[in-house]
């Protein structure tokens, strides 16, 4: 008897301890309200645990328990975003494996198990729920894909998914789609793992986001730490889920400080200026949800479910099965679906999480719900993320806008429906003629002059025009027009290469006339403004901007953001980082989004992201082909949060619908390229270059060293280890570019482009 | 023997160090941001990445150029006279003495004393099994070669070829690569001491490792 007691006190005051170190966890440190004296004092008891009587040792305990349960009220009162940020990274919070032994009722890991795994970060599994209707219990199959924390573990890096782990994730998306069962992602991630091997950090989720935007099976997400890009990876869903005390950031607070406050690497980041990043991030749950980043909040108890909390895993599997439901629901008919949430919100009144579901939905799909839910995905990533201004517009533009809606259908006749019509015609006379009925040749040639009166050839050109000099050369006509203002300069610079290759001084005039900013020596490429390719690369006065009115600002009232934006619009006379035109190369169209350095350092927010993504809809409409021009990118703004996280789905899934219609995605990367935008709708593209001496990656050389603690050689991101690594698909010389854009128009693509 | 131990210690101890003149590699107005006996550090990193100490500036048709220090060690013979004056193609501006630690000494005396065979090309190396079984043994006497001994194994390719020994008869003193490794064209594979100077070599370096402080 008494051993049973002290047993069972032993037990309980080793749950003290746990809970008194989760405090500690949470506060960042055991010195807030003198939680190491308490900690010490249970241990003293737990030590010293026989010499103890039993009321003694109990009143003890209901002491500890009552000074503990006090401190995690207050604590839970007032919790900062920092503390939130703690509890979601805590090794006592639940982890992807907690959820699979409690919410599933069975499951089996694919891909590996422990440490024995291709990436130990991120847990695949083949699972199975069951609900309860009428106590008649069904089940389903799911696919499980999400991050492992472990707790603990060392292997699993903390969740953080390395490339290989990434594409382990679309490989069991696929075999879910096959299968045609849905798909639980479970996020618990502080960011990708940033390193270039194949297939490469930003390559890797760029691919997952660019499958999973058109994957034909319900997915839903939940979101217990959302770092980034990382959590993108398996993010793109139907529905997204968030714990209550989770978080979901475009930056761990660590990372915005330093960015924020200019720390020097190495240096101690200011906790106060860390809290403050954390807070201005906006990355709680209510946050998100007010953002409309995520659509629904799985409540935890005040301080974070834990791996105990089985009330917390019965509202999960609750609330899974609840979005699952809606996204098959959606998919069905509206009334089918009314009727449903109805009696579900009913349902909840009445008797909160309950175990018993009203209805059973089948979770597989028919081929046209599966287009339905692709439909409805679509709509949601486009209705998410909005976060800009719509500046006044001319009346010009007005009527460009409304001559845009007039083009849709004139493309849609003449490229379309036209088109169509002009091929099945071709291809009959075209059979006929080879027949060799040569009697024939009477009756089909009035025919084929009617036929090319009514669809007269169209002037473009066509790849024979290759094999002819190109008329207009960069070097004799229109290079002369536009003279880089660098140029105005009389002195020499030093190229880069000089001690390794020899080469001489240059003297600017030359170099940033004559030379194209190229070295003669080593072709090394010095960085030239982007209005030296808005003049040189297309054919002159072609270029037409559209979407100009509209405007980055700062969605999130981040702190000290509206100058620096303003700084940014007095500097470069423009409202937002990416420009977006239709411009013409040799007489073929195209429409051309381009970031450049000047504004933010080309960094993509709501304003750009809704840039490209019209940019993406109007070549789509035109059948022109789409050009991705990167003068400079450094990442997803960091000062508009997760509403710039949202560009990546969302600009992918604009980018997969206009390649899925049959355009000519091309993306070519100059000077820096880095983060979000390269880990998404860039980085999605089939046809990627990079232009001479641009550098290429997902995360930058001190992000590397912070987070993995090894250095890489100085050339890790440059474009020809890029190239190395099947990044890119080749590497331009700028003075090159538009001759080799004009030839990738003409060789690549499908006939869908109207010049075809 | 040719070359007399005390005296060349001697040498050493007086003078402990190489020194490597800094000369203007171009015309311009010079600049010192160093002065005299000054410790100034060559390139570091693991990729020899972060640039030496800042040397001097010198200036060319507005084009102000960093020169950073290539080795490390003491700077002597500054000419301050020199500063925001035009120099000459080659002119000597500073000397960096850089101080000759124990290994590097030895180094030294090696590659006079030592028949260095190198890489014909730029390949994997191997020493063939007999040879890394006489070489694990680490015996005091040493690997004894001949010309035409075949006991290096170039790998290039898919395709090992034997390297025959050519050179005058000796014993291996000193391995300069790891079984395996990616050697450059013409880098030391190792070198062979002759017989009769090897009692003398081991004496030296005897003596270096026991008198000379780093």
């Amino acid at each position: 008897m008494d051993q049973n007691y002290i047993l069972d006190s032993g037990k309980y005051l080793s749950g003290l301890q746990d809970r008194i170190i989760y405090l500690g966890d949470v506060k960042g440190g055991l010195e807030w309200g003198h939680l190491q004296d308490l900690l010490n004092e249970v241990q003293k008891i737990r030590r010293n645990i026989f010499e103890f009587q039993e009321k003694e040792l109990l009143r003890q305990i209901r002491n500890l328990e009552d000074r503990i349960s006090f401190f995690e009220a207050r604590v839970a009162e007032g919790l900062t975003p920092i503390e939130v940020v703690n509890i979601a990274r805590s090794v006592q919070r639940f982890t992807l494996q907690d959820i699979l032994e409690n919410v599933y009722d069975s499951f089996t890991e694919l891909g590996g198990e422990g440490d024995c795994n291709i990436d130990p970060a991120v847990l695949v599994a083949r699972a199975t729920i069951s609900r309860r209707v009428k106590n008649r219990i069904y089940f389903h199959q799911v696919m499980v894909i999400g991050h492992e924390k472990g707790k603990g573990e060392e292997f699993r890096n903390g969740g953080s998914a390395k490339p290989w782990g990434n594409e382990k994730a679309l490989r069991y998306m696929k075999v879910a789609e096959a299968e045609g069962i849905p798909i639980h992602s479970y996020i618990f991630t502080p960011g990708a793992y940033p390193t270039e091997d194949y297939p490469g950090a930003a390559q890797q989720i760029a691919r997952n986001l660019y499958q999973m935007a058109k994957l034909r099976v319900p997915v839903v997400a939940f979101i217990s730490e959302g770092g980034s890009g990382g959590a993108e990876a398996i993010g793109l869903a139907d529905i997204r889920l968030m714990a209550s005390r989770g978080y979901y950031s475009v930056i761990s607070p660590e990372g915005a400080a330093a960015i924020e406050g200019h720390i020097k690497e190495g240096e101690q980041l200011p906790r106060k200026l860390v809290e403050h990043c954390a807070e201005q991030l906006k990355i709680t749950a209510q946050d998100n949800l007010s953002l409309k980043t995520i659509d629904r909040i799985v409540e935890e108890p005040p301080l974070g479910a834990r791996k105990e909390d089985f009330a917390f895993f019965r509202r999960l599997r609750y609330e899974i099965i609840r979005a699952t439901d809606e996204v098959v629901l959606k998919t069905k008919s509206f009334r089918a679906f009314r009727v449903y949430a109805l009696k579900r919100q009913a349902m909840e009144t009445e008797n909160g999480i309950c175990e018993e579901f009203r209805l059973y939905i089948n979770w597989s799909l028919s081929d046209s719900e599966k287009a339905r839910l692709l439909e409805n995905r679509s709509r949601k990533y486009r209705n998410m993320g909005h976060g800009y201004n719509e500046l006044r517009q001319s009346v010009v533009s007005r009527l460009a806008q409304a001559g845009d809606t007039a083009k849709q259908s004139y493309y849609d006749i003449r490229y379309g429906l036209l088109r169509h019509h002009s091929r099945s015609v071709q291809k009959i006379l075209e059979e006929v003629s080879s027949e060799g009925f040569i009697f024939l040749k009477t009756v089909t040639e009035p025919m084929r002059a009617a036929y090319d009166f009514v669809f007269p050839k169209p002037e473009t050109p066509t790849r024979t025009e290759l094999s002819t000099p190109v008329r207009r050369s960069i070097f004799v006509e229109e290079w002369e027009q536009y003279i880089s203002p660098l140029a105005n300069e009389d002195r020499t610079v030093t190229c880069p290469n000089a001690e390794k290759y020899g080469c001489r001084d240059l003297w600017v005039p030359d170099l940033y006339g004559e030379f194209c900013g190229v070295c003669p020596s080593c072709g090394h490429h010095f960085p030239l403004e982007y209005q030296w390719y808005l003049e040189n690369l297309f054919d002159k006065g072609s270029v037409r901007e559209f979407n100009q009115h509209i405007a980055s600002t700062n969605p999130l009232n981040f702190h000290g953001l509206d100058a620096k934006l303003k700084k940014a619009v007095e500097r470069t006379n423009r409202h937002s980082a990416l420009i977006t035109f239709g411009a013409e190369v040799h007489g073929v169209k195209l429409i051309v989004a381009m970031l450049y350095s000047n504004f933010r350092s080309g960094t993509v927010g709501a304003a750009e992201g809704e840039k490209f993504v019209r940019a993406c809809d109007k070549a789509r409409t035109t059948r022109r082909p789409f050009l991705a021009y990167i003068h400079t990118t450094g990442g997803i703004r960091i000062h508009e949060g997760t509403l710039g996280v949202i560009q990546m789905p969302r600009c992918t899934l604009a980018v997969r619908e206009y390649i899925d219609s049959g355009g000519l995605y091309m993306v070519v990367y100059d000077n820096n390229s880095y983060a979000g935008p390269v880990a998404s709708f860039l980085g999605c593209s089939p046809y990627q270059v990079g232009i001479r001496s641009s550098r290429i990656g997902f995360a930058g050389p001190r992000v590397i060293r912070e987070t993995t603690g090894a250095d890489v050689p100085p050339d890790y991101h440059s474009a020809k280890n890029a190239l190395k690594r099947g990044h890119i698909q080749g590497i331009w010389d700028r003075r090159d570019f538009r001759k080799n854009l004009f030839e990738a128009m003409m060789t690549m693509g499908s006939p869908h482009l109207y010049y075809k | 023997m040719d070359i007399n131990l005390n005296d060349l210690l001697r040498k050493y101890k007086s003078h402990p160090y190489e020194d490597h003149k800094i000369d203007a590699p171009h015309t311009g107005l010079v600049f010192f941001k160093v002065r005299d006996g000054q410790e100034v550090a060559g390139p570091s990193g693991q990729w020899l990445q972060k640039p030496g100490t800042l040397l001097y500036i010198l200036e060319r048709e507005n084009n102000p150029k960093r020169m950073y220090s290539a080795f490390t060690g003491r700077v002597a013979g500054l000419r301050a006279g020199l500063e925001g004056s035009f120099v000459q193609a080659g002119e000597q501006l500073l000397t960096i003495q850089h101080r000759l630690n124990r290994d590097e000494i030895i180094d030294r005396i090696l590659r006079d004393v030592l028949q260095v065979f190198r890489a014909p090309q730029r390949a994997r190396y191997f020493f063939t099994p007999e040879t890394v079984t006489f070489l694990e043994k680490k015996t005091d006497k040493g690997l004894p070669i001949a010309p035409g001994d075949e006991i290096i194994i170039m790998s290039l390719m898919k395709r090992d070829s034997f390297l025959p020994y050519e050179g005058a008869p000796g014993i291996i003193y000193k391995v300069y690569f790891q079984q395996g490794d990616l050697v450059e064209q013409d880098s030391p594979l190792f070198g062979v001491c002759p017989p009769e100077k090897l009692p003398f070599v081991q004496k030296v370096i005897q003596r270096i490792r026991t008198e000379w402080d780093d």
